[in-house]
């Protein structure tokens, strides 16, 4: 069982929200090189849900530039990709229209724990106590 | 052999839940086909010409005996189509037409066959016939003895290989089973990289000689020991085969064994990043590595310091991890066969008979290798023989495969990358049984390193990616070359054999490649000289040369004959008395003899008509 610490919001959720101030990434950008002062949220998109370059974006963000605010994954979000998602550091994540919630809770369940190191868990399975 | 442990075990199994879940989110609509694409292909699971394709990953090539059986038992359960569509496919297949087989009047045509596994050039074992609808229930099967499909395709960390003496060759720096075994671990669900821009193949080589194909990978690690003798690793990154052949290049010339997952970190982090996603067939770390050349080194290098100074390198491998892993791969005790007074009567009856048997002989020489306990062998189970496609073992292959692993190799057989089964703690007062043994199977044919013992991939006959049959012409070509004789003679050749430029069948990396082309919906094949794998017979890797305009289908086999025929009209005596082998002759005379002899073999007649 993995906890699930990413909030799963559907597009209705998003009309409530409060206005933050938003930097959205694109998926050529260096995050070494943004300047984050004063973010409250980065937005990092999947064009499309096979593409894996915000995987190493959000952990860049959180691990290098230790960035403390929300990290959003928008665009194309399955269900299959949020605990990905979870382990690289987004705390928030827009799932496609149509997805069930309830399928993506599922996905936190069933892995009691992995093997690398990540965004949440810094150690791999053999260097933890 | 790695013992999983029970946190191992709960994983892979919650990975067959997991693929179970998503088929039936699937089947209920609540994925679509292109959904469920990547997450099938990262369970081994492909969409075929007729039926889905099974890829089982084998760790480094290491199957237990356990493991044998169970392959068995999905090979015979589970490998079979239903009657209406082998029949359709059958004669699809043999609509593309037979293939002539040189000097006799016969024709091999395409017999679809099932109920088997087939070894890949990747120690993977795929299956062909089973249906999707049952996909879940053997994952679940496999998982029951540690067996999985994961990341065994997708554009992942694919299974991770090493050559297959590691741990009992004669020349080896280090064994190199348990770091690939941490990087296995490492690689699995890794959460950053399962959506890299294309497939990604990592390769150990703990030995002197490089009999891993380090240059052709993704990234190899060459086991090196600097001037302290401490170990560590070369690391070469950018090696590849498909539509543009590149030898990797070296990244770094030491990193210390402790740095290898920090180091892998790096290199995969800059590709993730910066490797091309809009072009299928650029997406290979080779051509990131080959555009940006220096840049990417630097790149890399900057990374890995960040990991290590700003991250504090939490992966990295510390001596008791390492002692855990190595302990599992310690070599077993195998000592003198104890026999009773009756039992050594028989056993000196078998062996009597073994010596007075010229194939013995032959087999002692081909398939029989040195290993590190001077009172032991390694033995290779020749799967290349006439009737079955190169690497196609049935189910009751495999349960006899698990026998004899049982009987004479500690519970232990492995996969190698030229698609033969290794047996590798055998005792050599063992010999004669095994050999009588595995004759009865079919498995002892003195062939292994020779003409017959050809790669090929299952091509088109199965493969939708394939635009050529493969296997109709090995098996003409294995025809035509059944004289153990003339074989032995011929002698050592790496021929190499891909149904399409994917380069399944490491077409590049042969002395002979043939490759398979499409032109005008035809069957059409490119000839290729010269390749190299990088072993010490093939001299540093490198990919072959073509002859010449591709050749139609029933113009191979004499193609390959009149290749073998120029080679033994050139060749010199070698020191040790016998002749230089094919690629020294090659190499020494030049490609264009042998082109001539290509082209000569065309059919010229026909062509004109």
């Amino acid at each position: 069982m993995t906890e699930r610490l990413i909030r799963i919001l559907q597009a209705s959720d998003l009309e409530t929200e409060t206005e933050v101030n938003v930097l959205v990434v694109g998926n050529d950008a260096d995050v070494a090189e943004l300047s984050l002062e004063g973010i409250a949220r980065i937005e990092l998109n999947f064009p499309k849900f096979s593409d894996g370059r915000a995987y190493s974006q959000a952990y860049l963000l959180r691990r290098r530039r230790k960035f403390a605010g929300d990290i959003r994954a928008t665009g194309d979000v399955l269900v299959d990709q949020l605990v990905q998602m979870q382990r690289t550091g987004f705390s928030s994540a827009v799932l496609k229209e149509g997805k069930d919630v309830a399928d993506a809770q599922r996905q936190f369940e069933r892995y009691s724990a992995f093997y690398q190191g990540d965004v949440v868990v810094h150690e791999p399975l053999f260097a933890r106590s | 052999m790695y013992q999983y442990t029970e946190f191992d075990r709960q994983f892979v199994r919650a990975r067959a839940a997991q693929f179970r879940d998503q088929l039936e989110r699937w089947q209920a609509g609540k994925l679509t086909d292109e959904e469920l694409r990547p997450l099938r292909l990262q369970n081994g699971w492909y969409i075929q010409r007729y039926a889905p394709m099974a890829r089982i990953s084998v760790p480094y090539g290491e199957l237990s005996s356990a493991q044998l059986r169970v392959l068995a038992r999905v090979a015979r359960e589970y490998d079979q189509p239903d009657a209406a569509l082998l029949a359709e496919a059958q004669e699809k297949q043999l609509a593309l037409g037979p293939v002539p087989v040189p000097g006799t009047n016969r024709q091999v045509v395409t017999k679809l066959t099932f109920g088997y596994g087939h070894f890949t050039t990747r120690t993977n074992v795929q299956f062909n016939w089973i249906p999707i609808t049952r996909a879940a229930e053997v994952m679940e099967l496999l998982a029951d003895v540690n067996m999985h499909g994961i990341q065994t395709s997708g554009n992942a960390i694919r299974n991770i290989t090493t050559e297959e003496l590691a741990g009992i060759a004669v020349d080896e720096i280090a064994d190199p089973r348990p770091f690939a075994e941490i990087i296995r671990q490492w690689a699995a669900l890794h959460p950053e990289f399962v959506f890299l821009p294309r497939k990604f193949k990592i390769a150990l080589n703990g030995a002197r000689e490089d009999r891993a194909a380090t240059g052709w990978y993704d990234i190899s690690l060459q086991a090196v020991k600097n001037e302290q003798g401490e170990l560590g690793f070369k690391v070469l990154v950018g090696g590849g085969m498909g539509r543009t052949p590149v030898i990797a290049t070296v990244v770094s010339a030491f990193v210390p064994w402790q740095h290898v997952l920090s180091y892998l970190e790096a290199c995969i982090r800059v590709y993730n990043q910066y490797g091309r996603r809009d072009n299928v067939w650029k997406a290979r770390i080779k051509i990131l590595v080959k555009a940006e050349g220096q840049r990417y080194i630097d790149k890399v290098e900057e990374e890995f310091r960040q990991i290590v100074e700003i991250d504090g390198a939490p992966h990295t491998i510390t001596q008791a991890e390492y002692d855990r892993i190595a302990a599992q791969f310690v070599a077993p005790q195998v000592g003198r066969p104890q026999r009773d007074a009756a039992a050594a009567r028989v056993h000196e009856i078998i062996r009597a008979d073994a010596e007075a048997d010229p194939l013995f002989d032959r087999w002692l020489q081909r398939n029989v290798l040195p290993h590190r306990n001077p009172e032991l062998r390694a033995v290779l189970l020749s799967f290349k023989r006439l009737g079955q496609n190169p690497g196609d073992c049935t189910a009751d292959q495999f349960d006899a495969c698990a026998d004899l692993a049982e009987r004479f190799s500690a519970g232990e057989a492995r996969v190698t990358h030229e698609q033969n089964l290794l047996l590798p703690w055998v005792h050599q007062d063992d010999l004669p049984e095994l050999w009588a043994a595995a004759r009865k199977l079919g498995l002892a044919r003195p062939n292994i390193g020779l003409i017959t013992d050809m790669i090929a991939c299952p091509g088109g006959d199965f493969c939708s990616l394939a635009n050529a049959r493969s296997l109709p012409i090995a098996e003409a070509i294995t025809e035509r070359f059944q004289d153990l004789d003339e074989e032995h003679d011929i002698g050592e050749i790496d021929l190499n054999f891909s149904g399409c430029i994917n380069s399944c069948g490491h077409h590049h990396a042969g002395h002979i490649g043939i490759l398979g082309v499409d032109k005008d919906g035809k069957e059409w094949y490119q000839i290729t000289l010269g390749g190299s794998n990088g072993s010490d017979l093939s001299g540093p890797a490198t990919p072959g040369k073509v002859v010449g305009p591709s050749f139609a289908k029933e113009e191979v086999p004499g193609v390959i004959e009149a290749l073998i025929d120029t080679y033994r009209q050139l060749r010199q005596p070698a020191a040790d008395g016998k002749f230089e082998p094919f690629i020294a002759t090659l190499k020494r005379v030049g490609h264009e003899p042998f082109k001539a002899a290509a082209n000569a073999a065309r059919f010229v007649e026909k062509e004109i008509a």
